[in-house]
Parts: structure tokens; sequence; C-alpha cells
């Protein structure tokens, strides 16, 4: 049977002043199916006489192995080395491995890495593609016009961002972070005063209709002086605190924005592949009142990642997103790209478009937001990660001032608004918004902000309708057909969702096909 | 009595293979890496066997580089006491795991050597049997059900044979290597991967343990398999049977 134990562990940190962290492991009873009372509930599991859970604590808890939460580890163990003290820091990720369910471009701007670990190319992070080209096309169904790229990508590198996250990972665990790949922290553990005091992660082994397997395993109670929410654009988790705590009012921000990016990595012919060559563009297959282009970058070894972003206020019901994805890959201009090639993965994820308008207040009681979880993402740039990245490593700042000097965790807020993001995203606040009056009139509004005004004026544009109220009803469009799938360049769903490197999240996903 | 299990370290089952451009082998980098499925059925049967009180301990043992560590810990994570890595960095073919698993075996003097029939990236199913002929003990491969009785010192197994089922009985020591059926193994919580970290893994050479593992064997190459070709409606009997005769060779 089970036992009560506890016990005592020295920290693993080489500082003299070791903290000595007291984890205790409670009883766990055993449970009996038929001690459950309600085998037939489907999504909300409710086991009224649920056994108690194993409790774990640490200094500090972070939801979410991705560039906001590990770099938000490395800086909190940075910081407790440079003050001879140590903090117990676990990251928990709901991926099978670090990196797992990262999908992204990704043109990456190594502003945050540098500051974070300036020696990162001695370390061999896999960030070897420096940019070596930057175009920008606006396409019609057959043709593709050559503009002037309103992108600056010099001393920026194409990267696969899921390798490097693995990467940052393997940093972190040498700095004595503690990450747990494969377990998803599903709910938010509040004390009597309502403040958040850690997470519990998922119960394991339970099948279709709720009811327990062989190997069902209860989950446990993570909990954490400070808990950081790094979950990603529309994390579940950091949308309930934000509800809880009304942090969009107290932040005096608009909803937030979201688009759909579909992404396939190919790897192609030789002759055909220029490492480091960017390609985005604008217009076909997307009709002038939806918001979004594609992208095309040239990473290493022959491969090259392309992909559509759509934004989620498309007002045709009918609109595919991934079908205009398969589409787009058959325009004269892109087709001879792939031809010869093979596609070796796919994968979709949403990202915020909401920017400056956007960003709530990103600290609640027992904790913070960083990351795309809060919405740092620089809409014309189309780049999250170095913001998320910096945001990661305000919020370390800010969780050590509460440990070292009693502070709280309220100086994130403030270092937020004393930062780089701040500036990036104040003076690119405009870009997105213009768009809400068709295509035209928002090149033309970026246009004169990006070459003239740069954002140094006192207007603010607000956001359009929220997504999901921007779709109209369907007897107002009609119905688009989509060619059927080549088998070649473009595919259908299912051999698509083969490709999708993590099995773990399909079974999150809701497929109906 | 004690248990040796061994656990390999293989790509993922859900990853879908490429085979490198190359045909040397496939690509492994950047890609995921868990424990042989049918290593992780052999561990449960283990645990399960040392729960009911018919052994005192369960050593998990791996070949191959540093990384073999990490499925250690799962190993260990799942339940096993203790961790045996012996690195190589050399391909690891069934007769030389065969051969250092007889050292380990001289060392360790488990009462019941158990592994997965076949790992899932060389399918060789021939690791188990091999170890039993070098050890000479009784094997009982394909289990797909195992009793232990300690008293009269033998494990009666069912094996999955393509007739059906065949019931050995094994006097102890033995080798039993595990098929799909035998059971389901149980997740690794979270306590149990921490307190994982604190369980020792002891480290071997081959050069150590006196094993010569020169390789007698060298894959030539790989490729993939030809590609599905799509099928032929015919019109009629006569069709077909000449389709049969003349295209397919086969009557």
């Amino acid at each position: 049977m089970f036992k009560l134990s506890s016990l005592l562990f020295k920290s693993k940190s080489k500082s003299k002043n070791a903290l000595t962290i007291i984890r205790t492991f409670n009883n766990l009873q055993p449970c009996n199916a038929s001690t459950h009372a309600n085998s037939r509930v489907p999504i909300s599991r409710n086991f009224c006489t649920a056994p108690e859970r194993d409790s774990i604590e640490y200094d500090v808890v972070i939801v979410g192995a991705g560039p906001a939460g590990l770099s938000a580890a490395i800086r909190l163990k940075q910081l407790c080395r440079e003050n001879d003290t140590d903090l117990s820091v676990c990251v928990l990720e709901k991926g099978s491995e670090v990196g797992a369910h990262i999908l992204s471009g990704n043109v990456f701007e190594p502003r945050a890495l540098d500051e974070l670990l300036p020696q990162w190319k001695q370390q061999e992070a896999p960030i070897s593609t420096p940019v070596s080209s930057d175009k920008f096309w606006f396409l019609t169904k057959n043709r593709a016009i050559s503009l002037p790229s309103p992108f600056d990508n010099k001393g920026n590198y194409v990267i696969s961002l899921s390798q490097l996250v693995r990467w940052m990972g393997a940093k972190a665990e040498e700095l004595g972070v503690e990450i747990y790949p494969g377990f998803a922290a599903s709910e938010i553990l509040y004390d009597s005063d309502n403040k958040v005091i850690g997470i519990g992660t998922n119960d394991m082994g339970i099948s279709k209709d709720g009811s327990k397997k062989e190997t069902f395993q209860r989950g446990v109670e993570v909990k954490g002086q400070i808990t950081l929410l790094s979950e990603g654009c529309r994390g579940s988790l950091s949308e309930q605190i934000m509800k809880k705590y009304n942090l969009r009012e107290k932040g005096g921000a608009e909803h937030q924005t979201y688009a759909l990016g579909i992404k396939e990595v190919w790897e192609i012919d030789e002759e055909k592949h220029q490492p480091g060559a960017v390609l985005h563009t604008l217009g076909w297959p997307l009709d002038h009142k939806t918001y979004g282009g594609s992208f095309l970058y040239h990473m290493k070894d022959r491969q090259i990642s392309l992909g559509l972003v759509v934004a989620l206020n498309y007002q045709n019901p009918f609109m595919n997103p991934y079908e205009e994805f398969q589409k787009f890959k058959h325009h004269p201009a892109i087709k001879p790209f792939l031809e010869g090639g093979t596609v070796i993965q796919y994968g979709a994820r949403t990202l915020n478009e909401g920017g400056f308008q956007s960003v709530p207040y990103p600290v609640f009681p027992g904790g913070a937001i960083v990351g795309c979880s809060a919405g740092f993402l620089n809409v014309p740039k189309i780049k999250g990660t170095h913001t998320a990245m910096k945001s990661g490593m305000l919020a370390a700042e800010a969780a050590f001032g509460v440990f070292n000097e009693g502070l709280d965790m309220n100086t994130y807020w403030d270092a937020l608004r004393n930062s780089w993001i701040w500036e990036e995203l104040y003076k690119s606040r405009n870009y997105r918004p213009a768009f809400k009056y068709g295509l035209i009139p928002g090149l033309a509004l970026s246009g004169l902000e990006h070459y003239i005004l740069k954002g140094r004026h006192p207007i603010t544009l607000k956001h359009g309708k929220p997504d999901h109220e921007a779709t109209n009803a369907a007897e107002l469009h009609s119905p688009i057909h989509y060619p059927k799938p080549d088998g070649v360049f473009s595919f259908d769903v299912p051999t698509s969702l083969h490709r999708f490197c993590n099995i773990n999240s399909l079974l999150l996903l809701n497929v109906e096909n | 009595m004690k248990i040796m299990v061994t656990v390999k370290r293989v790509i993922d089952y859900a990853v879908k293979i490429r085979v490198k451009p190359d045909k040397t082998g496939v690509v492994t980098q950047n890609v995921k890496m868990s424990m042989n499925p049918f290593c992780e059925i052999a561990l449960e049967e283990a645990l399960r066997i040392r729960e009911s009180g018919l052994a005192s301990e369960v050593v998990a043992v791996s070949m191959g580089p540093s990384q073999c560590v990490d499925t250690l810990r799962t190993g260990l994570a799942m339940g096993a006491d203790r961790g045996i890595h012996v690195e190589a960095n050399d391909s690891m073919y069934p007769l030389f795991v065969a051969k250092i698993l007889k050292k380990l075996v001289e060392i360790e003097k488990p009462g019941l050597l158990i592994l997965g029939k076949q790992a899932i990236d060389d399918d060789c199913n021939q690791t188990g049997q091999m170890v039993a002929g070098l050890l000479n003990w009784p094997q009982g491969t394909f289990a797909s059900k195992v009793v232990l009785d300690k008293e009269k010192q033998v494990a009666t197994v069912d094996r999955e044979v393509d007739d059906g089922i065949e019931t050995l009985c094994l006097n102890l020591p033995a080798v039993i290597t595990t098929d799909l059926r035998l059971n389901q193994p149980r997740y690794a919580t979270l306590p149990n991967i921490m307190k994982a970290k604190s369980k020792p893994i002891k480290k071997f050479t081959p050069k150590e343990l006196n094993v010569d593992i020169k390789p007698d064997l060298e894959i030539v190459e790989v490729t993939e398999p030809p590609k599905r070709k799509s099928g032929v409606l015919v019109s009629s009997v006569d069709e077909l049977i000449e389709k049969l005769k003349h295209e397919a060779n086969v009557i």
C-alpha cells in the first residue's frame, strides 16, 4: 500500500548557501472503479471521490517550454548564480519532448538571445543560416509583381524554432532547471485568498467515455510561490486567468485578434535552394477583404519552410484557410520551387495579431503571463520570438526581485513598458488595424506609417470587430470551389495530418473529416 | 530473485521515417527517440512480478551512446530499481548485445531475463534467442502471458505462435521475450520521474566486459519501399486470367 513519506532534497546548486527544498508526497489512496460516481462524463471529469493528489513544491513554476518560458527559466538561474543564491525552477511542457509543439516560420531576430546567452554562437545554437535575400511579391492568379520589401532582415537568421527551443531546453537543464515534458498543466490551483499557488497536471489513462483505464494515473499538483504562464497564443490557463482577474480591462486592452498559420517543410532540389532566401507575398489567393499572406524561407540542408497566414476575421464562412494554402502552392511563381521536392512535415498554429492595443495587464496574484499568451508579436515585422523571449527575461527579473528583495511582480509590468518590446509594439501599432478598411487602404496607411510617420503621432487605431463576430452569414456569400488535391503539390487533410510530426497533439485536436 | 530487463533506445514509433539521401540509413538527427515499445512491455512485466512479491529487484540495461541514459531514466521512472548502461558508439547488432548480456548476467546473476521480442528499428527478433543460446537457458519467446511459480522455480509462458497459443513450462533461470498482448505499460508519473534522478546507473564498456564488438555485418544500402501502384479494374473474368497469366506471371 502507499505510505505517507516526506523527502528532503538538497538543491543542486553550486552556490555556498544552498537552499533546502522540502518536497512532501501526500497520501495517495487507491481508487476503484466502483467509487467513481459518474463514468459517462465526457469532457469535464468530476471524480467526486477522487483520491488526493501528490503535491510537489518549487519556488517558480513555468507552464510551457517555449521561447518565453525557457528564457524566463534561464534568466532566473543566471540571476541566482550572479547573486550566490538558488531558486528551484520547474518547467512543465505538454509536448512529448521540448520543441515538439513549437511551430513558427521562422526568421529570427537574435536581439533577445544576444542579451540572454551572448555566447550562443560558440555554444553551437542551431542558428547558422543568415538571411541572404528578402523578396516581397504581390500575387495575382497568374503573376507575381515584385514590390519593395518592407522588412529589414539584416542580421537575422532563417531557423527552425523547434530546434532552437530544444537547444535552449538543454541550456536550461545545464543551469539546473527541471523540465518535464509530457505533462500538461490542466488546471490552476488557488488558495483561500484566490491567489494562484500553482497548477495541476492532467490525469492520464482515461478512456473515451471518461472512465479510468487499467493504466490510470492521477495528475499531480505542482505548486510554486510564483507561477509563470508561457503557453503560447491563446493558452488555455492564461485565458482563464485573464478572465478571472479581468486583466484586459485592468490593462486598458482591446480584445485579442488572431491569425491561423499553416506551414509545410519541404526538401527541394539542390539547384532551386538558396539558403537564407526570404520571400513574403500578399494578395492571391486571399481576397482584398481578407488579411494575410504567405512566406517561403530557405533553411539549410535543402529544406524550405513555406506557409500561409490568414487573419481569422475573414468574412466569408466558406473560406477554408487550409484549402487556400493548398491552392497557393500551385501558383506559377511558387510551384517551381516545389517541383522535384518532397514534403517532410506539416503543421498549423494560431498567432496573435492584436499587438500593442491587445496586451493585457500581465500580472496576477501569484504570477504573471509571458510570451504569446499575453501577446507581444510585432505584426508588421511578423516576428514574435524575440519579444516573447525578452518578456520571459523581464518576468524572471521581476520574480527574482520578489524572492531576493521582497518586491512584487508588478515590477514586471513597469519593466515591460520601459523595454524595447514596448517601443517596437508602440511603433507598429497601426499597421494591422489599418487593414480593417480593406487591402488597398491598409497598404496605403501601412506605407505611410512605415516610410513617414513611423508611429510618431498620438493616433492609435482600434481593432475592428472581434474575429468571431466578423464572420458573415452564409447567405451573403457563395461557396468557394476548391480544386481536388493532386497528391504531389497539394494534399488532403488526412494526408497532412499524418505528417503532423507529433501524434500527441493529434489527440488534443478535435479532428472531424 | 533479481530480474534483468533490456531496454533499447529507438526512433519513436509515431515518427515518419525518412531514408537519408546517401542511402546509408534513416534520418536520426533531430528525430524523437523513445524506449522500444516491446521493451516497455518487458519492463512492465518485470515490475508486476516484483510487485507480486516474486522478485526483489528489477535492473534495467541499455546499450549504446550516452543518450541511452535518458531511456534508462524513463525505465527507472516506471519503477526499475537500478540501471546499467553499456556505452558503445557502434551499431549494436543482436549477437554483440547477446554476448554483452551474457557477461552482465554472469555479474548480476538474475533469475529471469526479460527482453522485448524485437526492436522496432531493425525488427531483428534475434537477441533474446541468441542470449538464451549463449547462456544455455530455456527460452519462452513471443510471450503473451507469464506466470511464475517460486516454489517449483518455473515460469509458465503462453507463446503467440502462427497456429495459436503454445504453453511452455521453463525452469528458472530463463529468458522471456515479450509480445504485444502481454500487458499495458504504466505511465511514468511526475513524482516517479523526479525520484528516478537519484537512482543509480552503473556504466560499463564492452572492453571492460571483454567482449569484442567488431561488426561482422555491413549495411549495404537502405531504400524506401516501392510506391504502391494503383490497382487496375478488369471488365471480365477472362481478362483477369489473361492478366494474371501474362502480366503478373502468377499462374
